[in-house]
């Protein structure tokens, strides 16, 4: 089954490391994707950009409506995803808990949709 | 008589709970087999003494009190779900015993402690291997569901219907409430105490304690040890099970420094190390040995009273390490016991023979997202010079790790490779 690891956390506190401590925290995402990859269960990942650089569109009344920012605003902002295909539900929880983001954040673990 | 303050209440209750859960449990759930029933009514009763003794003073007897709710609440489940025959049969089957029982109780006599019955119908080897521990926890020592499933790394919805499926099964399955019989014993107490170790090996994945779920679990688990030993004092393993845990438990404060940071074993500061609890492994061990009937518990206990000797004694003792892994290893067919004995060879023939021995596991599947096997493959091979696959398995060991703090430390490893 294919699970979307949602990598939540406190957009501040990256800057808030210190230059080795960020050398160090990107690291451990490489370690990271690299373990995913060798064991087989890899289907991609991407960071994203800080969310002020998020614009938001909807259609309201028939008009268009854009907006600067995330859609929820919120201190703890989706930072990054990690798309993976195992067994089930427990594989999928036991790589959410290897993810650096883990202990610096929350991940989401959310089931894929499969369209037949 | 003084009324007791709500909070005295509460004390008094969650003492009971610790102390009398399980055998309250196993005592309700002997005649029906009906596990779910006999928790709900008892976690009734809880509340009714939460509400009751503030007021009233709590009981002489609370055990007592309770088992008499309880079967009450029990009684009246039954009535409520079922109808027509089956009601009087089942309130039957209630009745009998349960009423002497708990006028036993209630006039301070002894219930009968049926929780080692309880256990081997939770570690029943038709219940699902993974599910044994988690049930044990909450049905002998009424650990919530939400909690077992953290410690787990299970979703609570997930934890939740596997273990209402266990529960199940043993009522439909008509697994008995027995202890088995001497033939039968040693197979059966072993599901038993692995599924201890489980659930201890949960609890110990968090070397800084700062957990407050897994660290009791660690607790809990050498609980249960306890309860199996003074419940069959005569089997060996079980007294090698509680020896080995509390060997580890000794160590715990010592696997991280003042800075927070994960200490190994090898550099641990042996002054830090739980000397009573020590002390205690090393008798029950020994009680063990009299016994005459050596398994893998003994075994690894053995190895652990072998890895404190030689750091609070300074005495090398690593062939005798070796030795035991190899008996270890002949006994489990374990990657991780391979793993170890591989590391204990470095020290003995060098790291070129350890990584040998490391070699022939490569092929296990199980050990390729195990975190261990690639922080000792990593170590052995920077220890031969082969420095960009020692740095390609400390990737591996970094990206299969879940503790931060190990994490750190497998880097800053990792970085010290570069200086080569």
């Amino acid at each position: 089954m294919q699970y979307l690891l949602l990598l939540h956390s406190n957009e501040a506190g990256w800057a808030q490391l210190t230059p080795e401590q960020q050398e160090q925290g990107a690291a451990a995402y490489m370690a990271y994707g690299e373990a995913l990859r060798k064991a087989g269960v890899f289907l991609g990942s991407n960071r994203l950009r800080p969310s002020a650089n998020a614009t938001t569109v909807r259609i309201v009344n028939g008009k268009t409506q854009v907006l600067d920012g995330p859609y929820v605003d919120s201190k703890e902002q989706v930072g990054g995803y990690y798309l993976i295909d195992v067994k089930d539900l427990d594989a999928a929880l036991s790589w959410a808990a290897r993810c650096p983001g883990a202990s610096h954040g929350v991940i989401e673990v959310r089931p894929v949709w499969q369209m037949s | 008589m003084t009324l007791p303050e709500g909070d005295d209440a509460r004390r008094t209750a969650d003492a009971v709970a610790r102390r009398s859960y399980g055998k309250l449990v196993a005592f309700l759930a002997a005649r029906t087999r009906d596990v779910t029933a006999a928790e709900d009514a008892l976690s009734e009763a809880f509340a009714s003494a939460l509400a009751d003794w503030p007021v009233n003073g709590c009981p002489r007897n609370p055990e007592g009190w309770l088992l008499t709710v309880a079967r009450r609440k029990l009684i009246d489940g039954v009535r409520r779900r079922q109808t027509g025959d089956v009601v009087s049969a089942q309130l039957q089957i209630l009745s009998e015993g349960l009423e002497d029982a708990a006028e036993q109780a209630e006039r301070d006599m002894e219930l009968p402690d049926k929780r080692l019955a309880l256990l081997f119908a939770c570690a029943h080897p038709a219940i699902e291997a993974g599910i044994r521990a988690p049930l044990m926890l909450q049905v002998v020592l009424g650990l919530d569901g939400e909690k077992i499933a953290s410690a787990f790394l299970v979703s609570p919805a997930a934890m939740r219907k596997r273990l209402s499926r266990a529960k199940e099964k043993i009522q439909q399955a008509g697994i008995p409430f027995s202890v088995p019989d001497r033939q039968e014993l040693p197979e059966r107490l072993d599901t038993v105490l692995s599924a201890i170790y489980a659930g201890f090996a949960e609890g110990w994945t968090d070397p800084s304690g700062t957990d407050a779920i897994r660290r009791d679990l660690t607790d809990e688990a050498i609980f249960l040890a306890r309860l199996v030993v003074e419940l069959l004092p005569q089997e060996a393993e079980a007294l090698g099970l509680l020896a080995l845990m509390l060997y580890a438990e000794a160590r715990r404060s010592a696997r991280r420094n003042a800075a927070g940071e994960y200490v190994p074993l090898a550099e641990q500061d042996p002054t830090l190390w739980n000397a009573t609890m020590i002390d205690e492994a090393e008798s029950l061990l020994l009680q063990a040995s009299k016994l005459e009937a050596i398994g893998r518990y003994q075994l690894e206990a053995a190895l652990q009273s072998a890895h404190t000797c030689r750091r609070i004694k300074g005495r090398n003792n690593w062939a005798e390490v070796v030795q035991l892994y190899d008996a270890l290893g002949t006994l489990t067919d374990s990657p991780v016991v391979a793993i170890n004995r591989a590391l204990a060879i470095a020290e003995v023939d060098g790291p070129e023979a350890a990584r040998d021995a490391l070699r022939d596991i490569a092929a296990d599947e199980r050990i390729t997202q195990y975190q261990p096997y690639w922080a000792a493959r990593a170590e052995l091979l920077s220890k031969t010079g082969a420095y960009d696959e020692a740095h390609q398995a400390y990737d591996m060991a970094i990206g299969l790790e879940r503790d931060p703090v190990v994490r750190e430390f497998l880097q800053k490893r990792q970085a010290s490779l570069k200086r080569h």
